[in-house]
This record gives structure tokens, sequence and C-alpha cells, in this order.
């Protein structure tokens, strides 16, 4: 029986040309761009400076706000400066530039590949650890794990949900990991449930991953309070929300948190960070990535370190398709399409897509003919049209009393608009107008 | 019959006779005693309800013309941009007060990042919105600062004065320009700035706002101020300062003596409506690509009455450079 | 290298599109159209081709020189309101009262609010009702079916539809098992199309067969055509209990006139109906119930088409006061 979430959601072709790829580990960059602001919140705060030699898993930057994540060096070398790069945001952000040299780590990582299954650490120390490791979800969204960790008072976490859901098209970076490193990530979960304090875990998987599921369930008979449940194909199921829904059937009321109804969401990527950091003692310094496209010659995963420079992964995959018209950090739904080449991996890279010219075109903008398909295809109920005209119109209270805010971004009424009107572009801009003035508003 | 009809004619009159007496007395009681030179310096303004003067409308500006008015017996800092003085006078006369002139302003696009001068290294595709464009990247030449060249400012404009300059791909001022500000806050990179007009349209301005170092300015546009400071050694009015790599003119203090023109190494200070002189080598800034107005010359300014430029125009308060909104809910 | 394009997501898209959804409606009328011309002949078919032609027509020159805007008559949207309007109107209608009907669907309805998408009411439907309340006599004297290769029912050339037969019998007093006989067979006959009447009122298999065409497609939602069929069947099943020698029974009210035609073909029109699932229910039961008021108690014999029209103007409301079902909305469970 496989579950879904009721509400809207798109079938977008899945295109998952990497799936049967094991995941292969790419060869250390000479020059790697660690950017000090790769998780949402604050930007950390740079510990080295100009000239410095630095090894692998070696703090560079802390993470000192409340939401902010360490970050280390995923390579050994000298620190060559200390400047503005073009990172995936599309902006130019600062970041630490280092000249590699050789492959030192740091000693206290454990590198030997057994596997440690037995959990010495409490609550504190293994939150504690996460944090210090600089673990972030890995999903995309790039929250600081060690602060979603941290129930609020007053909040009880009834249920860990593990996202193994990869509702992205053509990514498989997750699909492959949970193939491959399955034993770990289970493991991971047994930590994240510790530092919970809740005894149930549910890892759920779209069925588009039928190996993945009969794996993981035939490991965790070994596990206790872990359960693997499949889900229908259906996007975006992936996000939060609309997972929560599908698995255990609790809505998190507008404006609020997964806590809200008792669950906590981690993705399945960051429960192996989790567990490298806390048995491993290994920081947050490589991932795995898919690198993908249909003109792509060798579309597969790679275990990349951070900062590693997407053209060094494009050359693995056999060099940039002549007709590349576009390439995007992340999937083709939600991912952002990146102005250079040389933009390096951060934690939150998923995945490196190549569309050819002929896709990545936008097709002319027509009328809107009121066809109602992205109402219905809304995850979260909100009225995409009116979203949008609100928006054009600048009438900013009632963009907000139609739940601007609500919007997840999924892009599945643009993907469905058959007058191709970009419909998220404007509500993207209503979001971000109607924060501000929220903001505004909460700071009088 | 004939009780009929004066039954109806009687009732009717009553009812008439009774509506009356009692509109008569409920428009006493409820009289709102206003103001009649509100009316007066209403009739007086130019009706645009742009908000430029930063009320809601024309009517709104009137009110607290006469208010002001009335408590502080002066006018400072009402004033309504697109009367400009001989408006403001005619107010100061209604409400017998005094005016000081003011240096009439106007719209100055503090941005060269044409196509030539920034080539694109990208190709943006999406919603003709400056503000959209703004959070999702840097901008098709790679400057985090300049102009996006799609076209908010226009849309904002209610007096037809900005347009988009196909060729170079960035708005022009034209002098139709009654500086209401719309477009300075439509900009969301904050480019547009209120400048006096100048004497005889005369205007000098840095025109560029990136505030980056001069390695990565110049990388991305050539016309670029890399904050080399010639401009600030070379001014004898002390006009000019530096700020985070970037050059700002003060209109007020400048003398329009043009040293610092053909100082910048980049061509990045724009000079506006000056003869060509007959002796000396061309100019630099006549080579340029005018993104001003020149047109104007021809029309004798306002300004020219004018000797000093008396008060300081409100200079907008830098804005930090907003971070693009990257809550993105976890979906993969 | 082309330059690298930069854009928000999502950066893949449907193959849905306008076009698309336009030519799938015209697809499903198909069989009704070849059903109408079996039974009209050719005059069914000189109706159709006049009717879309003059719509494309006026839709071109309107475009062309006075929008000044770029010519989309091949978007399809002209060729369903050509259709729609020969399917409402008698198949011996004069050449320039179609012209006329073309005019006002595309020119008034259509093209004044700024062309596809942004009218209020259905561009056929407003041709239909102009020509309805201006041409009373042609627009009503209706050519009984003659199949081709076939027999007519009666030897008459004209005759009234079973609904205009129901309210003359009804407005003279006589009730409605009286009447009955007058209407040989009517169910068996209007579902295959034995009955007087417009071009599409003909046969309901015919049309419901391109109804079911377009919800396979998903170009228009069961929500609309099943609020629309329902309040029908309850409304007059209220009315046909209350008194069945006054009131006809459901069953004559759901195959007569325009019902299907107008169910599954214009009242699902995308631009003029609401945009939520909640929305399109309150549509389509308040145009079920305006329909049997007028055709009851109005003057007129058929109402679907005011009745569409007149839910048409309620559309903006209905859009703000029935907002789809919000997430986080539903009860924790």
């Amino acid at each position: 029986m496989f579950k879904t979430f009721k509400l809207g959601g798109v079938h977008p072709a899945e295109n998952k040309l990497s799936e049967d790829k094991p995941i292969q580990v790419l060869p250390i960059p000479k020059i790697a761009s660690i950017p000090f602001s790769q998780h949402l919140g604050a930007p950390a705060k740079v510990l080295v400076a100009r000239g410095d030699v630095v090894k692998a898993g070696q703090l560079i930057a802390k993470g000192e706000a409340f939401i902010s994540a360490n970050i280390h060096s995923s390579v050994s070398g000298k620190v060559q400066k200390i400047d503005n790069i073009v990172d995936t945001s599309g902006f130019r952000r600062p970041a630490v530039v280092i000249a590699v040299d050789g492959d030192e780590w740091e000693e206290s990582i454990d590198r030997s590949p057994e596997l440690k299954t037995e959990i010495t650490l409490g609550q504190k120390e293994i939150i504690q650890k996460i944090n210090d490791m600089g673990v972030v979800g890995l999903g995309g969204a790039t929250f600081p794990s060690h602060v979603k960790l941290m129930v609020p008072e007053g909040k009880k976490a009834e249920v860990l949900i593990i996202n193994g859901v990869e509702c992205e098209p053509y990514l498989t970076s997750d699909h492959r990991l949970m193939l491959e490193k399955g034993e770990e990530m289970l493991v991971g979960v047994q930590i994240l449930k510790i530092a919970l304090g809740v005894n149930k875990a549910i890892i759920g998987i779209e069925n588009n991953k039928p190996d993945a599921i009969k794996h993981l369930s035939d490991l965790a008979q070994k596990h206790e309070g872990i359960e693997v449940q499949g889900l229908k194909v259906k996007y975006p199921q992936g996000a939060e929300k609309q997972l929560i829904k599908a698995l255990i059937n609790r809505e998190v009321p507008s404006g609020k948190l997964p806590i809200e109804v008792g669950a906590v969401v981690n993705n399945a990527g960051t429960a192996f960070a989790v567990y490298e950091a806390v048995q491993k003692n290994k920081p947050l310094m490589e991932r795995v990535v898919t690198l993908t496209g249909k003109s792509v010659k060798d579309p597969g995963n790679f275990m990349v370190r951070i900062g590693t420079p997407i053209s060094e992964l494009i050359e693995a995959a056999g060099g940039l398709p002549e007709d590349t018209g576009k390439v995007i950090g992340g999937g083709p739904m939600m991912g952002k399409a990146l102005n250079s080449l040389e933009v390096p991996v951060v934690k939150g890279t998923s995945g490196i897509l190549i569309m050819p010219e002929k896709e990545s075109q936008r097709e002319k903008v027509l009328h809107c003919i009121r066809c109602s398909k992205c109402v219905s295809v809304c995850p979260m109920g909100l009225e995409p049209y009116l979203l949008e005209k609100l928006v054009m119109f600048e009438d900013w209270d009632r963009t907000q009393s139609e739940k601007v805010m609500d919007c997840i971004e999924c892009g599945s009424c643009h993907y469905t608009c058959p007058a191709n009107r970009p419909l998220l572009d404007y509500i993207r801009l209503g979001k971000n107008k109607v924060g501000q003035i929220m903001r505004s508003r909460a700071g009088k | 019959m004939n009780d009929v009809m004066i039954f109806a004619i009687a009732s009717l009159g009553g009812i008439g006779i009774a509506a009356s007496v009692i509109l008569y007395f409920v428009a006493q009681k409820f009289k709102v005693v206003e103001d009649p030179r509100i009316d007066e310096v209403e009739e007086s303004l130019p009706a645009a309800n742009c908000g430029g003067c930063g009320y809601a409308g024309c009517r709104a500006f009137a009110e607290a013309l006469v208010k002001q008015g009335d408590d502080k017996s002066n006018l400072d800092g009402l004033n309504c941009p697109v009367g400009g003085n001989d408006v403001m006078a005619t107010v100061a006369s209604i409400l017998s007060l005094e005016v000081e002139e003011q240096d009439p302003l106007i719209a100055v696009v503090r941005c060269n990042g044409s196509h030539a001068n920034s080539p694109k290294k990208v190709m943006y595709e999406g919603a003709t919105s400056c503000a959209f464009a703004h959070n999702l990247f840097s901008g098709e030449g790679g400057c985090s600062f300049g102009c996006l060249g799609l076209g908010d400012c226009v849309k904002s404009c209610d007096f037809d004065a900005i347009h988009m300059n196909s060729e170079t791909g960035l708005p022009e001022v034209n002098d139709k320009c009654v500086a209401c500000g719309a477009c300075v806050e439509a900009c969301p990179r904050d480019i547009i700035e209120l400048r006096p007009k100048g004497k005889k349209d005369r205007r000098i301005f840095v025109s560029c706002v990136n505030k980056e170092k001069g390695g990565p300015a110049k990388k991305n546009c050539d016309v670029a101020c890399i904050g080399c400071g010639k401009c600030v050694k070379v001014c004898p009015f002390d006009a000019i300062t530096m700020e985070n790599n970037l050059a700002y003119i003060d209109p007020i203090k400048c003398r329009l003596c043009r040293k610092c023109v053909p100082e910048c190494p980049t061509e990045a200070i724009h000079e506006l409506n000056f003869p060509i002189p007959k002796v000396k080598k061309e100019p630099v800034a006549v080579s340029q690509p005018k993104v001003q107005d020149v047109k104007s010359i021809k029309e004798e300014s306002p300004a020219e009455a004018v000797k000093e430029p008396k008060s300081a125009p409100a200079e907008k308060p830098e804005k930090p450079q907003e971070k693009p909104e990257d809550k993105t809910n976890e979906t993969n | 290298m082309n330059l690298l394009k930069v854009s928000g997501s999502p950066h893949v898209h449907t193959d849905n599109s306008v076009k698309n959804i336009m030519y799938g409606v015209i697809y499903a009328m198909i069989p009704a159209m070849l059903v109408s011309v079996y039974f009209f002949g050719l005059d069914a078919l000189r109706v159709m081709v006049l009717s879309v032609v003059a719509c494309l027509l006026v839709e071109y020159l309107l475009q062309k020189y006075v929008v000044k805007t770029d010519v989309t008559i091949w978007d399809g949207s002209a060729i369903i309101t050509g259709i729609l309007l020969a399917f409402n109107v008698p198949s011996n209608l004069p050449w320039w009262i179609i012209l006329i009907g073309a005019i006002v669907s595309i020119g008034v309805a259509k093209t004044s609010f700024g062309g596809l998408g942004k009218n209020i009411f259905n561009p056929a439907l407003v041709g239909r009702v102009f020509l309805l309340i201006s041409f009373p006599v042609q627009m009503t004297s209706w050519p009984v079916p003659k199949p081709i290769g076939g027999t007519a029912l009666t030897d008459a050339v004209t005759g009234p539809t079973p609904l205009g037969i129901m309210k003359e019998g009804l407005a003279a007093g006589q009730s409605v098992q009286e009447i009955m006989p007058e209407i040989p067979n009517y169910v068996q006959n209007l579902m295959t199309g034995f009955q007087g009447g417009s071009l599409g009122e003909v046969s309901a298999i015919a049309l419901i067969l391109g109804a079911i065409y377009m919800l396979y497609r998903k170009i228009i939602t069961w929500h609309t055509p099943f609020a629309y069929l329902g309040s029908v069947v309850i409304f007059s099943g209220i009315l046909w209990l209350v008194d069945p020698t006054q009131f006809v029974d459901p069953l004559f009210h759901l195959v007569t006139g325009g019902m299907i035609l107008g169910v599954f073909y214009m009242a699902t029109d995308m631009v003029s109906s609401p945009m939520s699932t909640r929305g399109q229910l309150v549509f389509g039961a308040g145009a079920g119930i305006l329909t049997i008021l007028i055709r009851v108690f109005g003057a007129y014999p058929e109402g679907v088409s005011f009745a569409i029209l007149i839910m048409n103007g309620f559309v903006p409301l209905i859009d703000r006061a029935f907002k789809p079902a919000r997430f986080g909305e539903m009860v924790k469970s």
C-alpha cells in the first residue's frame, strides 16, 4: 500500500538517468573555493587568513549566530585568498579559496570504512557534535541540523521522518546513497532518534525506487523502531509538509514548523552525514552530487569535496555538451540556474543538471485562460493565478491575506501552466515583498 | 376624485416640507468647517497626485501646506516637485507667506553598464521585473549593483519621462521628469538618484554605484568606478567623497568645474550638456554614450534664476544590499 | 557556446499548452458535428462552416486593424466559439444572421474585453442570446431532422422543440400527461437525435462521447457538470413530486434542449467559470437551479444559455468567496 499526500501535485517526467550508476569518488580539485554561507541563516565567521596552511577537516569558519553552521576545509593546502566569488546563489559572496596540496586530514577523523553501530554519546553530546561538524540539511534548503534537533520548549517530538523521497526529476544522489550506504544511514537514523528523544522513525521512499525500499526494509528489520514506507510518485512529496501529510496524515498549520504536529523531518543524506559526524568524527566536507542531463555523455553520481568547481565535475561526466542551454544547481523543479561554470559545489548541491538549449527555453507567455490547472496542482491549496495578478498590481495586503507566505515554491503551478505564465517568478517576488513588509511591521 | 388629488398633493407636500426642515437642521448640526484656502491651494497644485511631495495626493498636500502655514508660518520642507517654484510661489501668496526657491531636481540614472560596456555573460528569462531579477542573480553582465534593464522604473513613471533605450539596455530620463521620485523607489538597486538639474541643465555625476573593489568591478564592466580616488584628489571644492570603493559627487558642493571628468580612468564620471570647447581637444565625456537627455539644453532652465542652490536635496540613505531570499523549503 | 540562461525555477514545463487544450475541445465536438450533418444534411455543414469562418474573420480583422495586437486566430478559441455558436442555432438560419452572431460573439463578448482569457461571458452564448432576442422568429423555427437516406418524423419542414411543445401546452392549461403523447418517445429520440432543435441539441449521445474525451484529457473536471446536472435533477425532481401534472419529470429536463451541450461544453468554459473546485460546484448548482426556474416559470422554453450567462456574471464573486481548500486548514487527525 503506497501512501501519498492529498492536495495538488504534478508528475513531471522522471528522467532518472543515473539511478544505476554507483557513486564514484571525484578526484580532489586543484583549487577549492569554500563559501562562508552554505546554509540558511547567518554566514559563518572566518577563522583563517591568507597564507594559512589548513588540513582537510579543519574548522575554517565558525557559525556564531543561533541559526548558522560551522564550515570546514574539505582539502588540505594553503589559503590563497579570501575573496568574493560567484557561488550557487547567483551572487558574489565571500569564500575561502584554497590551493590544494596533497590530502592531509585532521587526525581526529576516523577514516576506516568499518561500520560502527554502537552509539556511545548521549542526547546533548550528539547535538553538540552535529553542531561542531557543521551538518546541515542536505535536501537543498540547508537548514542547520542541530537547530532542527533542538525541540523548542513546550513542544514534543513524537516521530522522526527520514526523507528518502527524492521527488525531483533527474536527481539520484539520495537513491544511490540509500543503496550503497544503507547500514550507515540507519545508524544515523538511530542517532537522530536519540537526539530527538523519539522511539519511532519512518523512512519515506517513492515507489520509483523499489530497490531502495527493499534494501532498507531488509536492513531495518535489524533496527528497532525504524519503519520504511513506500510512497506513490508525486511531486512535491519531498517537501516537509507534504511528506508529513503523506506519512502520518497530519497537516502542519500555516506558518508553523513541523514540530507543531510532533514531527521532525530529516533528509536521507543528512542521516548519513550525521552518522559520519557522530561515529567517525568527520565534518561535512564532501557529499554525493548527481551530474546529469539528457545530452551529458556519462551521467553519474559522484562523491565530491565541498568547494570543487562544477567544471571539474562536468569534465568527469564527459565534458560540457555542445547544446548546453542552462546549468542548474539542484533539480529541474526547484534548482537554481547557475550563471558560471566555476561555481563551487556547496553543502546544498544535490545535483548539477545540464539542460539542452531547446529545453531550457521558456515558451512565449500568453494570457491566463483561467483553466484553473495551477489551482488544482498547488500542494498548499493556494491560487497562483491570483497571487500573480496581485503581485503585478502590487496589492501587498491582499497578497498576504491570500497566504502567499504559505507557498513552498515547488513550481508545480509554473510547470503546469498551459499559457507559460511565469507564476512562480511573481509569487517569489510577492513572498519577498510581503516578507519585508511583515518584518518591518514586526520591528515597529 | 378631487379628494384623492388633494390628499395626494397635501401628503407629498407635507413630506417634502418635513424633509427639508430635517435636512436643514442636519446640515447645520453636522457642518464641516473647512478652510477655504485648502480648496484654493489645491486648485493651484498640478493635480497630478503623483505623491512626489510625500503626501497621498494633491488634496492631502494642500491640507498639509495650509496647516503648516498656520502653525509655523513657513513652508519649509514642503515642496511640490512637479509644479516647481512657480506653484510654490502661488501657494505661498495664497497663504500670504514667503517661500524659498528650490533648485529643481531631476532623476539621474547612475549606471552606464550598457550592452557594450558590460557584455552579457548569461541570458535572463522570466518575469520582466527588476525586483524579481534582483533577488535571483547578479545580473546579465555580472555586476550585482548595476542596472538590470527590465524597466521597473519605466513602469513606475506616471509622466512618460523615463524610457528604456533598446540599444544600451539602460533607462533614459527625458525633460518631462518632474522628480516625483517614483523611479527612485522602484529601482531595487538604488541606481536612480534625484539630483539638482543644475544651471543650464549642466550636471556632473558618477555614473556607477558598484561598491566592489576595482578588480572585480572592472572585470564586469568597462566603465565602473574602481575607487581609485583620483577624482577626490583633484576636486578643489571637496565635493567628492569615496566610500566603499565608490566615488560620490555632492551636487551641492560641486561647482561644475569639470576637473574630475578627464581624471577618471574608466570614464565613470559623466558631464552633461556642457558646450564642446572649440580650442581644446574633444573632451572625454562627449564620446561617451549619453545616458541623459541632450534636448533639454535648448530650453531655458528655471534653475538659471537661481544663483546658489540653498537647501540640500534629501540624500537617499544608503540601503544595505538586500540578501536574496533563500528560504526555499526543503524539497528533494 | 551560447550564453547560459538564467531564470527562476522550475526549469521544466509540461507539454500542455493553450493550443492543445483548445484543439482538444474541438476534437471533442467532432462526433456531435458529424451527427448534426447526418440529421440536418448539408444545411448543418453550411451553418458550421459559415459560423467558424465568420468568427475567424472577425477576430482576424479586429486583432489586425482595431486592437493591433498579434493575430492569434489559430489558437483554436475562435474556432470553438464558431462551432458552439453553430450548435446553438437552427440549421436553416440565413447567413447574415450567423455573421451578426459572430460579430457579437467575437467582437462584443470577447475582443472588447481584451481577448482570450479576459472575457467575462462565454462568447458563443452571448452571440446566441443576442440572436435569440433580436431574431426570435428565425431563431426558433426549428427544422425537423431528416436523416440522410431516411425519412423525417413528420411531413412538416419545421416544428417546435419538445420544450416548446411542453411550454405551450402547459400555458394552454393542459397537464403534462396530456401533452406527453405529442412528443413521441422522447427519451429514445432525444438520445439518438430525432428531435427538432438546434444543431448541437440533437444527439445527447454524441455530446456525451465528446465530454468523456474531455474528461479523459483533463480539459474539464467533473465538478461543474456534476453540480449542474445534480441540481437540475434535484430541483426539477422536487417540483415533479409536488405536482406531476404541472411539472415534467427530471429526465425530460436532462435530455431536452441544450442541457447536455450547455453543461459539458459551455458551463465548463475555462475562461468564464470559477477557478476553485468549490466554486465550480457552486457555479454548476446555481446554473442548474436558474435553468429550471427559467424553463418552468420563465417566458422562454429554454433556459440553459441564460442560466450560464447569469452565473458567468457571478464568477468573480464566487472566486472571491469560495477559496480552494488550503493546506493546513483541514482538521488535525
